[in-house]
């Protein structure tokens, strides 16, 4: 039993793991319909500048700064370069825009920076709680907690952006309807640069915890990937949706590798997410919390 | 002046039906193929054959798969390597345990695995659209492949992982020269590509069109929805399996799992996208541009090498090209998002008033 609560508390946080990356697909695409695939190739552009900003001497606070500024500055950039050309295309051209995006910022980022893996600390050890171990025999990383915490923040910061303030208001309007959104006057490039910088800090945080976690590396694109079955899970315009969709997948995940993962053979966690999300979908073509798709002619 | 139809009346329904309704476009088809049967495989030397053109032609088969499903039916799917992996190891698989089997014959049981496949993993496409059915797809993409890395059978429990094609042959004649493959490869092709222009003429392909512009719609005016996107995926897999088989079997010479990775399906949709959707010719340009481009940018970097009299980390140029690729394709999306096939049609609309401007 212990056992088994180990596996779901440990899947559950990595779930939220996951959630942090899916939380930037859900900004981006609810505000402005684009599907980010640039996302996971965003987290290593963060961790990759903060980690090297480190590693070159800086203090952690001052590099945070600068890498938050940079993402900011980034993700204006490219809502500047490439989406703003692309207004009115179908959703499928902006995908592989974002596609095209993501071999862009992968070869800059490595030019900046080089290619070698770079580990990362942030002072929180990737360690189990001890009096928990001690006590219940249950290992649960402390770092995961940790990670859990700021994924709650996050998603409190963002809540208290999207529904107090006059900027959130706005997003909210873009979400529902360009169109009419334009026509009240609410200047709707300058959302989709606040959304597209909003995206870059969040990517900047979870590639902290998820460079802490594996370290600073090519690999950390391929957390996108990760994130993509959490995303259809909660749907693609919920940041609820984000959240429990990656606890879902996190804990389902992390008990069928043990569970199920002897009797086929393991490695199943490379498509196991996307089964369990596809019969989601079966049952809610439009994820947990997305918007329901109401067809008329 | 060259390019003008005066004068082209047509008197039956079937001159007005065919394929290329325009003399010169007969013309130009015809010495096209013409090159291609027969100067190429003559003139061309082994390195074009074996590392350029035999692999352009099996992707714009496989871009032709994808365009069916994508570009015609308008599911979009990201598992197209999946289904070239299904191809190529069950070709393999047919060349293995099936005595005297023919090598058109492994391509097409490769092929018709394949569409059973896609026949499984369309079946959410009932239910599920657009960008929810891209993602589903994923899922398709990391199974199969995930299935054939685990189950001996697949790979004929080879320890490696990576087994040598079979030799082919066919009638006796063993297809083993750079030039002998490509022949191959170009049949094969060329055969399918006429039967996927057909395809999208007939009623079969309209109904694609139609549930691809407005499914509901389709549905109300009696398309059998089930039909049609099964239909479409099951189509546009066999295409793929083929696709895979003959990228295995003529271009790599190996059968491997590693080749048919995520990478190659971003890739092919690649292809789709800037060649054109829903269009045939556009598959090809697609192709052809996307095989060719990082080519030319390795010879420009080579030349820029040997301009500045320095050597350039490997480091340094391969991210660079990355970088250049990726501008490049949004650049393209920018400036022509209907792809190149559009551009082609645009240049054909000058070139029939050209020289006068109306």
């Amino acid at each position: 039993m212990n056992f088994f609560i180990e596996v779901f508390v440990g899947g559950l946080l990595a779930g939220v793991m996951y959630s942090l990356v899916a939380l930037g697909f859900v900004i981006i695409f609810k505000a402005s319909g684009v599907f980010n695939f640039a996302q996971g190739s965003l987290v290593f552009f963060a961790a990759l500048t903060f980690v090297s900003l480190l590693e070159r001497g800086w203090n952690i606070w001052l590099a945070l700064a600068v890498t938050l500024v940079a993402m900011v500055v980034l993700g204006m950039l490219i809502e500047r370069t490439v989406l703003r050309p692309l207004v009115n295309q179908p959703p499928i051209t902006l995908l592989m825009a974002t596609i095209g995006l993501t071999f862009v910022l992968e070869g800059v980022s490595q030019l900046m920076w080089g290619s070698q893996p770079h580990g990362l600390e942030l002072g929180i050890p990737d360690v189990p709680i001890e009096w928990l171990s001690d006590k219940w025999n249950i290992n649960v990383s402390q770092f995961d907690l940790f990670a859990a915490f700021v994924a709650g923040v996050l998603v409190a910061v963002l809540a208290v952006l999207t529904q107090k303030t006059r900027i959130g208001r706005a997003l909210r309007a873009v979400a529902d309807d360009h169109q009419a959104a334009l026509a009240v006057g609410i200047p709707l490039q300058h959302i989709w640069a606040i959304v597209w910088a909003v995206a870059g800090f969040v990517a900047l945080v979870a590639g902290l915890m998820w460079g802490v976690r594996n370290g600073v590396q090519y690999a950390l694109t391929f957390t996108a990937l990760k994130a993509l079955p959490v995303l259809i899970l909660g749907g693609f315009e919920s940041i609820a949706g984000a959240i429990v969709g990656g606890l879902i997948i996190g804990a389902s995940e992390k008990l069928a590798e043990v569970y199920l993962g002897p009797y086929v053979g393991g490695g199943i966690e490379s498509w196991f997410a996307y089964v369990v999300a596809l019969l989601f979908l079966l049952v809610r073509p439009e994820g947990l919390f997305g918007e329901k798709i109401i067809d008329r002619v | 002046m060259l390019y003008r139809e005066a004068g082209q009346f047509k008197s039956t329904y079937a001159q007005d039906q065919q394929i290329f309704p325009i003399l010169q476009d007969r013309i130009g088809m015809a010495v096209l193929l013409v090159i291609a049967f027969v100067a190429v495989p003559l003139f061309g030397d082994q390195y074009w054959l074996s590392a350029i053109l035999t692999p352009f032609l099996v992707l714009a088969l496989a871009t032709l798969g994808l365009n069916i499903l994508t570009g015609y039916a308008g599911q979009l799917s990201l598992g197209t390597a999946a289904f070239m992996a299904v191809g190529a190891f069950m070709a393999y698989n047919a060349m293995l345990r099936i005595p005297h089997m023919p090598i058109l014959g492994a391509f097409a049981i490769g092929g018709l695995c394949a569409a059973a496949v896609g026949l499984v993993f369309g079946l959410p496409s009932l239910r599920i659209k657009g960008l929810y059915l891209a993602v589903a797809t994923l899922a398709c993409q990391f199974f199969v492949l995930w299935a054939i890395n685990r189950i001996g059978w697949f790979s004929n429990h080879s320890s490696s992982g990576v087994i040598t094609a079979q030799r082919m042959e066919i009638l006796g004649y063993p297809i083993d020269t750079p030039a002998a493959k490509y022949l191959l490869t170009l049949s094969v092709v060329a055969v399918m590509a006429l039967a996927a222009k057909n395809l999208m003429r007939s009623e079969t392909g309209h109904a694609f069109m139609a549930v691809r512009d407005m499914d509901v719609a389709a549905s109300v005016i009696g398309i059998p929805m089930m039909k049609t996107k099964l239909l479409a995926f099951a189509i546009s897999s066999f295409y793929c399996g083929v696709a895979g088989a003959m990228y295995a079997f003529c271009y790599l010479g190996t059968v491997e799992p590693e080749a048919f990775v995520l990478d190659l399906s971003f890739r092919v949709l690649f292809m789709m996208i800037i060649g054109g959707a829903g269009s045939i010719l556009g598959s090809f340009l697609g192709a052809g541009f996307i095989t060719l481009f990082p080519i030319f940018l390795n010879l420009a970097s080579k030349s820029l090498e040997n301009a500045l009299g320095i050597e350039l980390s490997h480091a340094l140029v391969s991210n660079t090209e990355a970088v250049i690729f990726g501008a490049l394709i949004i650049f393209f999306l920018i400036v022509e998002p209907y792809g190149l096939a559009r551009l082609w049609q645009i240049g054909k609309e000058k070139l029939r008033l050209w020289p006068f401007p109306h």
